[in-house]
């Protein structure tokens, strides 16, 4: 087993992330699980899980990043999201970009220059319609697992298109084609683009450095992917671990700072 | 109804005011400069406050309270904040500024239930908090200054924004009083004399009006001595903000927000330049002791658009956390700037010159150009863009601004999406966050160089 060198951990708001690395920065162990509303409790546990896998923590150093960091009293330090994604996606793509981050709560484009540095973002924290829990709420509706959802959109041949700009609002609008007897794939694939030309809205507003990367829960979607190429024209790189690009950045600055 | 000016009601007022009410100010005054310490002051980050604040609070308080007792006494008027008020002032008017008072209510918390009245009477969350925050004020009564008074006559200068049109001829179908407009062509790129020609003759037809309201005839002596004070105050206030070029800066944007209400409210009085003599003085002593108000100034903001009232002192406070001074603000300035063009020998061709000439009536290159300035003469190391929901004119081209100053200048710039008044458009949270991140990029960016 590979001693464990830094520990970063990202208190999201849908789900809750510890990463371990070594020496060399490379992940070598995660635990990932729901939010719990409890986050403290749910830090401690994470940490008591470290211990028994790693040993005493005394000397490693663990950074906290999230929505909730702050509420993580026992890190060294507390970094965003945002930098973090950046760090973390960064060192294991090993190339400056564009990195578009889709969380539960808000999505983010990240323009990452040399080094991992952020040269800027932009964000999308106002409106559901742009975030993972936009696909959750509708997923819901229409008794698709999330986990197929990507694929279930894509096997459509035609597309919907959901023109409300609100996830409640586009939920009706959903319900009501439904009740018009319009199946369920093109519906899904419509809600994936309109989530899309969002997300490429905000690209636009940074501008575009190419390549294009995708990080975060809802980068495990393929449908996200694919059209999210449709309408860039840019090939979309993932890191192996989208959704732990937040924590294993936190590891990492944890690991340079020591 | 107007009401008429009584013997009784100028008694009432000389009591009230200027008697029981200087008094009471001024020992209120006296035990505010004997604090030294204020409950949620960052003393770790912040210098204490400008001792100043209790002499400016006090004046700002008498101006209200003048407002109260003013039916009866005076001749009352409701303005624009970019309103040319040089005649009513020069014809005794008490001049109440709604978007002050409505800034007043945001800082003091109490927008939401006083705009809710206007929500509930029909008017959209989307139009300007300040406008939903006065009109609900008027509806329901309610204020934290005890009472507005009723105006005699509205002025209206679209030199701010379209808003104001239908705002005032809100306010003038309700207390059925005339509406002077003034229009004030937008300036692309420079005013055409036929522009200042045609604001002037505005302003000439506006004197008989309100002549008749005041009763009385204009003295041009007397317009020519407010314009003078006009200037004089303003080149003052000119000074105070110039004074944040020193390094550290010994006043931050949120002084400057706080501090910028007479500049607005009481613009043609001579206080007001005493007090902005004395707002001097207490900045250069600061700056001779090398004070700066954050402790530890690592960097410099530029902070553009209206401030988030309700939210003033957090602001401070966490840039401050960050060893972050925002030293200028674009808001601020915009009552500075124009000084240079009052003219006590011209007073209506150059206040048509002066008020066709601020920040919001000209195009967004123009205010490019001022931020670049600023950076420049301010030595900036970023920029804070509040894209400020109520105010659409103002948050026009940031998204083009912020393009520049990140993509081509080099400079960190941040959009902070919130409200100038209204809580309900903001979240602490989110606004933290996005600070945070940007705080890191200033960070990172400085140890890139």
């Amino acid at each position: 087993m590979k001693a464990l060198a830094a520990l970063g951990i990202d208190v999201g708001s849908s789900t809750c992330k510890i990463v371990g690395v070594d020496e060399s920065g490379e992940l070598i162990w995660h635990l990932l699980e729901q939010a719990d509303p409890r986050a403290e409790d749910q830090v401690q546990r994470f940490l008591k899980a470290a211990e028994q896998k790693f040993g005493p923590l005394k000397a490693v150093p663990f950074v906290a990043t999230g929505y909730g960091r702050k509420l993580v009293k026992d890190a060294a330090k507390n970094i965003t999201e945002i930098s973090c994604h950046a760090k973390g996606v960064y060192h294991e793509l090993q190339k400056p970009g564009t990195l578009v981050d889709i969380g539960g709560q808000d999505s983010k484009v990240i323009v990452i220059g040399a080094g991992g540095r952020v040269v800027d973002f932009a964000m999308n924290d106002k409106c559901a319609a742009g975030t993972g829990r936009f696909l959750e709420n509708t997923a819901g509706r229409l008794h698709v697992p999330l986990e197929a959802l990507g694929k279930t959109a894509l096997s459509a041949d035609r597309e919907e298109t959901i023109s409300s700009t609100c996830t409640v609002f586009a939920e009706s609008e959903i319900i009501s084609l439904v009740a018009h007897g319009v199946a369920v794939e093109p519906i899904l694939k419509g809600l994936h683009r309109s989530l899309v030309s969002r997300i490429v809205a905000m690209i636009r507003s940074v501008g575009l450095v190419s390549p294009l990367m995708l990080s975060g829960g809802v980068a495990r979607n393929e449908a996200m992917r694919k059209l999210l190429e449709e309408e860039t024209g840019e090939k979309v790189h993932l890191p192996q671990y989208p959704q732990l690009m937040g924590a294993y950045g936190a590891a990492l600055i944890g690991l340079k700072n020591g | 109804m107007t009401e008429s000016i009584t013997i009784r009601g100028k008694l009432r007022y000389q009591l009230a005011v200027n008697v029981a009410g200087r008094l009471t100010l001024a020992f209120r005054r006296r035990r505010n400069e004997r604090k030294t310490a204020r409950p949620g002051w960052s003393r770790d980050v912040l210098a204490p406050p400008l001792k100043l604040s209790a002499r400016m609070k006090e004046l700002m308080s008498r101006h209200y309270l003048g407002g109260r007792y003013a039916n009866g006494a005076k001749k009352v008027a409701w303005v624009t904040s970019g309103a040319p008020i040089e005649i009513l002032k020069a014809l005794g008017f008490y001049i109440l500024y709604p978007e002050n008072h409505a800034a007043l209510c945001g800082a003091r918390r109490k927008t939401v239930e006083i705009a809710s009245e206007a929500e509930n009477a029909g008017y959209s969350r989307d139009i300007c908090s300040y406008a939903r925050t006065d009109i609900g004020a008027v509806l329901s009564g309610k204020t934290p200054v005890g009472r507005l008074p009723r105006p005699d006559v509205l002025l209206a200068c679209t030199n701010i924004c379209q808003t104001v049109l239908y705002w005032y001829r809100v306010l003038a179908d309700y207390f059925k009083v005339p509406l002077i407009l003034i229009d004030t062509p937008f300036i692309y790129e420079e005013a055409h004399a036929h522009d200042v020609a045609y604001v002037k003759r505005q302003l000439e037809d506006m004197i008989p009006a309100a002549e008749k309201i005041a009763g009385k005839k204009l003295s041009f002596k007397r317009l020519k001595e407010v314009v003078r004070f006009s200037r004089e105050a303003s080149f003052l206030w000119l000074e105070v903000l110039d004074r944040a070029k020193h390094r550290p800066s010994p006043i931050t944007a949120f002084d400057g927000f706080i501090h910028m209400a007479p500049i607005v409210d009481l613009r043609g009085e001579p206080v007001v330049i005493d007090l902005y003599r004395q707002l001097l003085k207490e900045i250069d002593v600061r700056i001779s002791k090398g004070i700066g108000a954050v402790k530890h100034e690592k960097k410099r903001l530029l902070w553009d658009n209206l401030p988030i009232w309700f939210k003033l002192r957090k602001m401070a406070q966490t840039f401050a956390g960050y060893g972050a001074n925002v030293v200028a603000a674009t808001y601020t300035y915009a009552w500075g700037e124009l000084a240079p063009m009052m003219d006590e020998t011209r007073p209506l061709e150059s206040a048509a010159q002066t008020y066709l000439h601020p920040l919001l009536n000209q195009g967004t290159g123009h205010k490019l150009e001022s931020m670049q300035k600023m950076v420049r003469e301010f030595s900036l190391d970023g920029v804070v863009l509040h894209s400020d929901r109520s105010c659409k004119p103002y948050s026009l081209g940031q998204i083009d601004q912020r393009d520049y100053f990140v993509n081509h200048a080099g400079i960190p710039a941040l959009l902070l999406e919130a409200d100038h008044n209204d809580p309900r458009s903001y979240s602490d949270q989110q606004a933290e966050n996005r600070i945070a991140a940007f705080m890191e990029i200033l960070e990172d960016s400085s140890n890139a160089d």
